[in-house]
């Protein structure tokens, strides 16, 4: 692969757009999904009796389950939520850039 | 020998009705030999053999070697990286940890679960459109070839062994408690047949073992739970209930509890779970068997979706061990304990759900998982001496593709054994914990080599060399003198670390000298790294140059 095609998808702007573009909504994901994990990791040191009390006075369920199963949930929403964007979208801008780069 | 056979033989004759009636004290049914089981496990290795076979015909080059030729869909890939995560360290490890101590399981399965939507957002394209065949392709992409995929290979050897140990002790424990076969022809056993997988069947096989093995756990495994969950007429408030009621802890299970003592231990396992996932250096390979980016995107999806069934299934299995084991004497030896220990939870189970035959099918998949992940384990090991220690570091990238697969293939050989060696050493470990110690490791060495050399414009090869090597070394040294190793194994009064997981501190250590070292790295060849980013960057973000799938 010859250096000016890289060079030429370096600065188009098309290029430039998919970066900007995948590259916020991955860090914003990341992010949620990181702020869900470490908000369950700070209640699991700091208050665990939170997590530990009933969801009602007759059930024995706790707060902990729903949280806990929340979380395996969301992090396959989340996963879901960015392969529909990128496996469209960003794929779509991908193979556009790389037939402007071929010609 | 001809008493224990009797005995076998009279268990297993009375063998159902006995647990029908479930009233039998633990002697008489120590290791009743299970005929369905040994015959469903002949099955499965007989069938998993033709493939060994199937694929070795398909096995003409390096690429057909290492990744399968690149033509693994997304849904099989998918399914083949949940096989891998779904070793039997973590069906028996954590459904035991649930049966011990209830929520603490869940807290643990969350962490190795959470790691996975981060490896898809900031990981998986770009490691599928830099690499080849292992991690240090992408690490060392515009690196030093020689020190990078020394430190990567070491860094995945370390890992694969520690995994290996887990593996090998779950292998041993099961075999014994179910065919009364002797702990070291257990492990020896397993030993010969991963060998076999990967030394003729390459990845090709090594893939469709996982794929069937992942169908076949996750099949038994949601019968496990529908029956439990019928057990309590599908009440959840009534399984924690029940489980509350019959659990020596009480109420404790359903809260936090023991595994993690202070907020330091909890962050840092949490950081070892999450981001030693992408570091792990077989389930990272796996990420080149698909033809490109996009199929690797849609194979963390499927993965995850998976994974996080699958840890929900376990969270209800360890319950209802707690609920229909745990109060049933026949499970139990004279002391009260679990027969096979309490990672034999889940296996239990299994027969008080579906009495022998299924306690067969299950003990048969069990035992398929550890073939399954040990094969993908020593599979990655032998590609890191192979494809980045003798290509790449010894042959200077200048190795024939034949001479390449005679080092794997050597290595294989020399992993088996060495895995079974280390599989009798640490026979008497809780397996669970293992794998969180070799996370530690692929947290603290190869992640953040991987990471910033596809994120980090001035990452130069002193940075990640010397970053690398000090995450390697204190991530095992802290561990050796953590509570886990220096007080269990090595029988010393007092930890000296005190924290059982390493990873916040070294990984910690390896980010801070990776980025002190580089930014103070004035060399040309540093200024020559540098350069050379944007083309790398370009390749990263649009898989332009990326090997794609082999056609044949």
């Amino acid at each position: 692969m010859n250096d000016s095609i890289y060079l030429s998808i370096q600065n188009s702007p098309r290029f430039k757009e998919l970066v900007r573009k995948r590259e916020k909504f991955a860090w914003i994901l990341s992010a949620i999904m990181l702020g869900l994990y470490s908000g369950f990791i700070l209640l699991i040191a700091y208050g665990p009796q939170l997590l530990g009390a009933k969801i009602s006075p007759t059930s024995s369920i706790t707060w902990g389950i729903p949280i806990g199963v929340g979380l395996i949930l969301s992090a396959f929403v989340l996963t879901a939520i960015y392969v529909r964007r990128a496996n469209g979208e960003f794929d779509d801008l991908n193979n556009a850039i790389l037939k402007e780069a071929a010609q | 020998m001809i008493r224990r056979l009797l005995a076998v033989l009279g268990a297993s004759v009375f063998a159902p009705a006995v647990w029908a009636a479930e009233a039998l004290t633990g002697e008489v049914q120590k290791q009743p030999l299970n005929i369905p089981a040994i015959l469903m496990f002949v099955v499965f290795v007989g069938a998993t053999l033709c493939i060994t076979y199937w694929a070795s015909k398909r096995n003409n080059s390096a690429a057909d070697y290492y990744a399968a030729g690149g033509k693994i869909t997304g849904f099989q890939n998918g399914l083949a990286i949940a096989g891998d995560y779904m070793s039997a360290a973590s069906f028996l490890g954590i459904s035991a940890l649930v049966y011990t101590s209830g929520y603490d399981g869940l807290i643990y399965s969350i962490g190795f679960l959470v790691g996975w939507p981060i490896i898809l957002f900031l990981i998986a394209e770009r490691l599928r459109n830099l690499g080849k065949y292992t991690f240090a392709d992408v690490a060392s992409y515009r690196l030093g070839q020689t020190q990078i995929r020394s430190l990567s290979a070491c860094g995945s050897l370390v890992v694969v062994a520690f995994y290996l140990i887990a593996q090998m002790v779950g292998a041993g424990k099961l075999i014994q408690l179910l065919f009364g076969l002797d702990y070291h022809v257990a492990v020896i056993m397993v030993g010969i047949l991963m060998c076999m997988y990967v030394l003729f069947g390459g990845m090709l096989a090594t893939t469709w073992v996982q794929i069937i093995k992942a169908v076949l756990l996750l099949s038994g495994a949601t019968f496990m739970a529908v029956m439990v969950m019928k057990h309590v007429n599908f009440d959840f408030s009534t399984l924690f209930s029940e489980a509350i009621k019959v659990h020596p802890k009480g109420e404790a299970i359903m809260s936090p509890g023991g595994l993690v003592k202070d907020p330091v231990s909890a962050f840092s396992l949490a950081l070892a779970l999450m981001f030693g996932t992408a570091g792990l250096p077989h389930i990272l390979m796996r990420f080149f068997t698909v033809s490109d980016a996009k199929e690797a995107r849609k194979s963390v999806l499927y993965a995850t979706g998976f994974i996080g069934y699958f840890y929900i299934l376990t969270f209800i299995i360890g319950f209802g061990a707690i609920l229909l084991v745990s109060t049933n004497p026949a499970f139990k030896d004279a002391a009260g304990a679990l027969l096979g220990g309490n990672n034999m939870a889940a296996v239990h189970l299994a027969n008080a759900v579906g009495g022998s035959i299924f306690l067969g099918f299950i003990s048969a998949v069990a035992f398929a998982t550890i073939l399954a992940v040990v094969a993908g384990l020593t599979l990655a090991g032998a590609s890191a001496v192979s494809h980045d220690l003798y290509a790449s570091v010894i042959k200077k990238g200048k190795a024939n593709d034949k001479d390449e697969i005679r080092v794997s293939k050597i290595t294989t050989i020399a992993l088996a054994v060495l895995a079974i060696g280390l599989g009798i050493l640490f026979e008497s470990q809780n397996i669970a914990f293992m794998v969180g110690l070799a996370f530690s490791i692929a947290a603290s060495c190869n992640f953040p080599v991987l990471l910033l050399s596809m994120y980090w414009k001035n990452l130069t090869t002193r940075g990640a060399m010397i970053g690398g090597w000090l995450g390697l070394i204190s991530a095992v040294g802290l561990m050796v003198l953590g509570p886990t190793i220096w007080v269990s194994i090595l029988h010393h009064e007092k930890a000296i670390f005190p924290y059982e997981y390493p990873a916040l501190f070294s990984m910690m250590i390896a980010f801070v000298s990776i980025w002190f070292f580089s930014i103070t790295d004035k060399s040309a060849a540093a200024v020559k790294e540098r350069a050379l980013y944007f083309p790398q960057f370009v390749r990263s973000q649009t898989g332009l140059g990326a090997s794609g799938a082999v056609a044949h």
